[in-house]
């Protein structure tokens, strides 16, 4: 089983919800990317995701955006980003999965992307412009390396996408919380309650959710529809904070999530 | 049913270029469109509709004129010249604008949208929009904005906001992406007016199906004119729609050469053209498989072209599959070249070209001279240049 199905198989048996976090790597700077990673573990995340900047992030709001920017400034590359996870390797053992667009992943090469991801120790990937349709020679390779291709599903997904994507998706599913682009501001659709029983209904796969969640509030009242939360754009909004209060506020998503 | 007719596949594909790559939340919709699109064309109603209006509102068949100074300059082959910049709003984009502003209407959409460049596409869309009543958004880099200041207020005047999108390269690239966010926040209510052939499926098809009026027209007038088809057509390529719409209807007629115009700007170096098939390769970017300009790591590189219509970083994907089977040959016009071209043809013709076209006219003023005068050049003059003359003062350092 890979890192991210244990961890959900771990959570589940204590009745426990996952803390998932973004940020971007190398906004501001590789090395505070690391010192972020501690952070994030010790104020209990669950899983990492984190981000890959490309130069056109469509799914992206503006936070995303200029952190997206800055990362390229600092010569981030998807290169690195395994590099960089590699190393971590030696101390860190927290799933990590990345987020990026496929032209990243493509123009690397998508077998020698496979296999070096999975021998960095990357656990999987979040692709929002690569749907399932256009996913099955990637597929393929990711399932013998054992490494998990996280699709999203949205408000917006009828009954045939919603089971097309729910086999598809490896690790968990990413349930897209609102109509609209990473960082907007959240205003759940009454009837996600249903949606989300929709996607039960025909998987027993993870369900987190993500997409404009930036208060413990909000990651409150999303939580106990799914398996795990995520939060992105909020954090990488307060990644130059002083790390008291940084602290301080991911512990208080971290208790909000259950 | 022609050789050709088969592209795109079920999936979307021109061989091994197109495709779907967009957000989940966007698929849905795509699905919807290609269906009520499909619909649509065996809808009688709708196409009676769509033609009446291609007549009597954008004032198509649009004329193909015999260029006779321009050819006598020359030297060479006839050169003939297909005036999509007398049709309504000054463009070819028309064509495609309204023939989605009429689907979305159909589909019971309340809101268009669309990205521009030179904002050719922008007014052509608001220009759909009012016809329509639907309401209407513009995404406009802003780099774009400050040099088609003239089309921003065009828009304006029909009833569009113009948004000014102030990231990234600050043109039509971005523009698009901007465009994709908000269609992704609105989807249920607006429909998202892709300007060129290109996108995530069903865009590339629809698109050039909706320009293709224009080589059935020229076909039609040029077999009506000289008796016999022509021996070359020329077109610039920035997406690619108008030589998609032009290029289509000639496919299977072997002896009917092609050429492709991309924007060559200042130079073939990073960052100063934006001629995709003298130094792109091929990547994924805003929904297709297709040739980009990226660095190594696949991050879009900027572009740069005179023309703002051509200044993008991305090709159409069914061009990339007619490059590959040597259908069409790909060549570029420098932002030099294209300037010169633009005043030879107001000075011979009493015809201001867009700056777009100019880069066509550049490779036939290349190529004509070397051809017999039997030969015979079509040319999409694909838009007039009323929007161009303040930025080609500026660049004369001429002040107005």
């Amino acid at each position: 089983m890979s890192r991210i199905g244990a961890k959900f198989k771990e959570l589940r048996k204590k009745n426990a919800k996952a803390f998932i976090p973004y940020i971007m790597a190398g906004d501001p700077d590789i090395g505070r990317t690391r010192e972020l990673v501690t952070i994030l573990q010790d104020c209990g995340a669950d899983i990492i995701e984190l981000g890959v900047p490309f130069s056109d992030p469509l799914a992206d709001g503006p936070t995303i955006q200029k952190a997206a920017q800055r990362a390229l400034q600092q010569g981030v590359t998807l290169a690195s980003v395994i590099d960089f996870v590699a190393d971590l390797r030696k101390t860190a053992q927290i799933p990590i999965v990345i987020m990026t667009y496929y032209n990243l992943i493509f123009k690397y090469g998508e077998e020698r992307f496979i296999a070096d991801a999975a021998s960095a120790g990357i656990d999987g990937m979040i692709i929002p412009d690569l749907p399932p349709d256009e996913a099955s020679a990637i597929l393929a390779l990711a399932g013998r390396s054992g490494f998990d291709i996280i699709f999203l599903l949205a408000p917006t997904s009828p009954g045939e996408r919603i089971r097309k994507v729910a086999r598809a998706s490896g690790g968990f599913i990413y349930y897209v919380s609102i109509t609209g682009i990473t960082g907007a501001s959240l205003s759940l659709d009454p009837a996600i309650g249903e949606h989300i029983a929709g996607i039960r209904s025909v998987s027993k796969k993870p369900i987190a959710i993500g997409f404009g969640i930036s208060t413990p509030e909000e990651a409150a009242a999303v939580a106990p529809l799914a398996d795990g939360v995520i939060v992105g754009s909020a954090i990488v909004k307060r990644v130059n904070d002083p790390d008291e209060e940084l602290r301080r506020y991911l512990v208080s998503l971290r208790s909000a999530i259950r | 049913m022609t050789m050709h007719g088969k592209f795109p596949d079920k999936r979307g594909y021109f061989g091994a270029y197109g495709g779907r790559f967009a957000p989940e939340t966007l698929m849905p919709a795509l699905e919807e469109l290609e269906r009520a699109y499909q619909a649509s064309k065996r809808d009688r109603d709708f196409q009676k509709e769509l033609r009446h209006l291609l007549r009597t509102y954008v004032g198509r068949p649009t004329p193909l004129y015999f260029a006779g100074r321009l050819t006598t300059h020359l030297g060479g082959a006839k050169i003939y010249l297909k005036r999509e910049d007398l049709a309504h709003t000054g463009a070819h984009k028309i064509n495609n604008a309204l023939g989605q502003a009429l689907l979305a209407k159909r589909m019971g959409k309340k809101r268009l949208i669309a990205e521009t460049g030179a904002g050719q596409h922008g007014v052509a869309t608001a220009t759909g929009a009012a016809l329509t009543g639907l309401e209407c958004e513009i995404y406009m880099g802003s780099d774009d904005v400050a040099r088609q200041s003239l089309n921003v207020f065009r828009m304006r005047l029909l009833g569009a906001r113009v948004v000014e999108v102030a990231i990234g390269s600050c043109t039509l690239k971005d523009a698009i992406n901007e465009g994709m966010r908000d269609w992704t926040t609105n989807v249920r209510t607006t429909h998202y007016v892709m300007g060129t052939v290109f996108g995530p499926h069903p865009f590339p098809m629809m698109v050039r199906d909706y320009q293709s009026v224009i080589g059935r027209e020229a076909k039609r007038q040029i077999l009506a004119e000289e008796k016999k088809l022509p021996d070359y057509l020329i077109a610039c390529v920035g997406g690619g729609s108008n030589a998609m719409g032009l290029f289509n209807e000639f496919m299977d007629n072997a002896d009917v050469k092609m050429i492709g115009v991309e924007a060559g700007g200042r130079s073939i170096r990073p960052g100063e053209h934006a001629a995709r098939f003298a130094g792109g390769s091929l990547g994924v970017l805003q929904g297709t498989k297709s040739y980009l300009l990226q660095d190594e790591a696949g991050n879009i590189l900027g572009t740069h072209s005179v023309s703002a219509g051509l200044d993008y970083a991305a090709v159409g994907p069914e061009h990339v599959f007619l490059k590959d089977t040597g259908r069409v040959k790909y060549t570029y016009a420098t932002d030099e070249e294209a300037l010169d071209a633009f005043e030879l043809l107001a000075r011979k013709e009493g015809i201001i070209p867009a700056l777009e076209s100019s880069h066509a006219l550049a490779e036939a003023i290349k190529l004509a001279p070397q051809l017999s005068g039997d030969r015979i050049i079509i040319i999409n003059l694909s838009g007039r240049g009323d929007k161009d003359v303040q930025h080609v003062a500026r660049i004369k350092g001429i002040e107005l």
